[in-house]
């Protein structure tokens, strides 16, 4: 036992939460103030674990949303049924505490410091972890083309709407279940086609990340490979269904 | 009702669970297959979660880990596992 | 330990007669793998049962062809969900046994996909365990371990292995996939016996 408590103590740390800001109806982003935060690269998740008063404990893991520059936020979706998520997206104010243990991942990273142009593949709140490399490529001032190709149910559910115009990246969204009014773009899931036509060219060498469900990111890594795509090129981060 | 295929994660999320009881990062970490010999990173591999973790090859489906939590002890079964590249 | 204001889980609290120690109540039927959906082709399903002098086995129509029963238990899944009065269809364990002549005390239940699991035979028999084929008036759904999967209401879920297709018969007790990594040997669950040690 004492030495299980000794690792807790190593890796639970106490954060607060320091602002809320509501993203779209489902997904709200929490700013948290973790002391003795080491600091994080762009593309980790955390570890959040909330205790009830009785003892109960329910553990989950959420991607940095910001830019390793940005201080500590995280981007979280209520998931229907869920049992962390809504009491995060619906409950949690400002000043109300947690745990977090990380940051965690070596793997599905992006430090900006490779020249390949980047593919961002995003599906519903996979965004997360992308826009936190899109908004660390701003934050540095890099150069290296990136361009994110993300899927949502309608426009109200896209995460960043407008923060994802002023980064200078290329952004191209489908909208798979509602458009608006006038909507010209893509309207369908993820496919070959559909990556053919914005996605680089395999000739370029590109770094790709995609981030959703595992139904997504199967589908969109098995349409990039038909395109020619590496898949040692391709980095996968899966999401359960489970909130 | 969730399909079969998104109760499939993949080795990150094990990443938190690792760096518990390693201390140090893991997602990252090549790994051999012991069943066919393929070696990827932890990040690559399948995670299933049934009573406890069990991390599966990628190419052969063979389990590589399994990890049990309880009562503040962690059984870790890495048999599956050949070796590991470290740093 | 901090405590976070307001957070509850999801947990329903239940009669303590029915929810044993360290458990919640769910009204949904959580699906947990320890690997991916085996689909065995009907034609080529067998139940079979090893460890004995004359071993045997039935295909899937003759395992359908047995005395079959609908069944109401409380299932308890070590993961702390417990689900009362879910519905099943199977033939009792007990039928299977009477095809072979034994005196084995223990069971390795073995299933596609390489899971296995073990009991003492006094848990699977005397009406205490079915291979079940059906779930809530439907075919069992193969994310449920449809065609077929052991039942085992009494001991914690994991003993009810998925996508079962038979058991070996041993004079000794062998731990199964969880038994032999940290789950406990027999998993009662008003013992709260989960894990080894418990």
């Amino acid at each position: 036992m004492a030495g299980t408590a000794v690792l807790g103590r190593l890796t639970w740390l106490s954060a607060s939460v320091a602002g809320t800001v509501v993203e779209t109806p489902r997904v709200k982003t929490l700013e948290l103030d973790v002391p003795g935060w080491a600091g994080h690269r762009a593309g980790q998740h955390l570890d959040v674990r909330l205790t009830a008063e009785d003892g109960y404990q329910a553990q989950r893991s959420y991607s940095i949303a910001s830019a390793p520059g940005d201080g500590l936020a995280v981007t979280v979706e209520r998931l229907e049924d869920g049992e962390v998520s809504p009491y995060l997206v619906d409950e949690v104010r400002e000043g109300d505490q947690l745990e977090v243990r990380g940051p965690i991942g070596g793997y599905f990273v992006w430090d900006g410091d490779e020249p390949a142009p980047v593919l961002l593949v995003a599906g519903g709140s996979g965004v997360v972890p992308l826009m936190a490399m899109a908004r660390h490529r701003a934050q540095v001032g890099a150069t290296t083309p990136m361009r994110l190709i993300y899927s949502s149910r309608s426009w109200e559910d896209v995460i960043y709407r407008d923060e994802l115009e002023t980064l200078g990246l290329e952004v191209v969204q489908t909208l798979t279940r509602e458009q608006p009014p006038g909507w010209s773009g893509y309207s369908r899931r993820i496919d070959s086609e559909l990556l053919s036509e914005v996605a680089w060219p395999a000739s370029d060498s590109p770094r790709v990340y995609i981030c959703g469900s595992t139904r997504f990111v199967d589908a969109a890594a098995d349409g990039l490979i038909e395109l020619g795509y590496d898949p040692a090129w391709i980095r996968t981060e899966r999401f359960g269904a489970t909130g | 009702m969730i399909g079969t295929s998104d109760l499939k994660l993949d080795g990150n999320a094990i990443g938190g669970v690792m760096l518990e009881l390693f201390g140090f990062e893991l997602t990252a970490t090549p790994c051999v297959c012991a069943g066919c010999g393929a070696r990827e990173e932890v990040a690559r591999l399948d995670v299933y979660t049934g009573a406890g973790i069990v991390v599966r090859c990628c190419h052969c489906e063979a389990v590589m880990i399994r990890i049990v939590q309880g009562r503040g002890r962690t059984w870790l079964d890495l048999s599956g596992t050949a070796s590991l590249q470290l740093g | 330990m901090i405590v976070s204001r307001g957070f509850r889980g999801r947990r329903r609290e239940g009669p303590p007669d029915r929810v044993p120690p360290g458990q919640y109540l769910t009204d949904d039927f959580p699906v947990l793998s320890a690997g991916p959906t085996p689909h065995t082709p009907l034609e080529e399903w067998t139940f079979s049962i090893h460890g004995v002098e004359e071993p045997v086995s039935w295909s899937w129509d003759e395992f359908r062809a047995l005395p079959s029963e609908p069944v109401t238990v409380d299932i308890h899944c070590v993961t702390r969900w417990s689900k009362l009065d879910t519905v099943w269809e199977g033939v009792s364990v007990d039928t299977l046994l009477e095809a072979v002549e034994h005196d084995a005390a223990y069971a390795l239940a073995f299933c596609d996909g390489g899971y296995t699991t073990n009991l003492p035979l006094e848990d699977l028999t005397d009406g205490k365990a079915w291979v079940a084929f059906g779930y809530d008036g439907e075919p069992l759904d193969p994310e449920h371990g449809g065609p077929a999967r052991l039942l085992v209401p009494h001991l914690y879920f994991w003993k009810s292995a998925k996508w079962v297709r038979g058991l070996t018969l041993r004079d000794e007790d062998e731990p199964g996939f969880w038994e032999s990594n940290g789950y406990h040997l027999r998993g009662d669950p008003w013992l709260e016996q989960r894990y080894w040690g418990d």
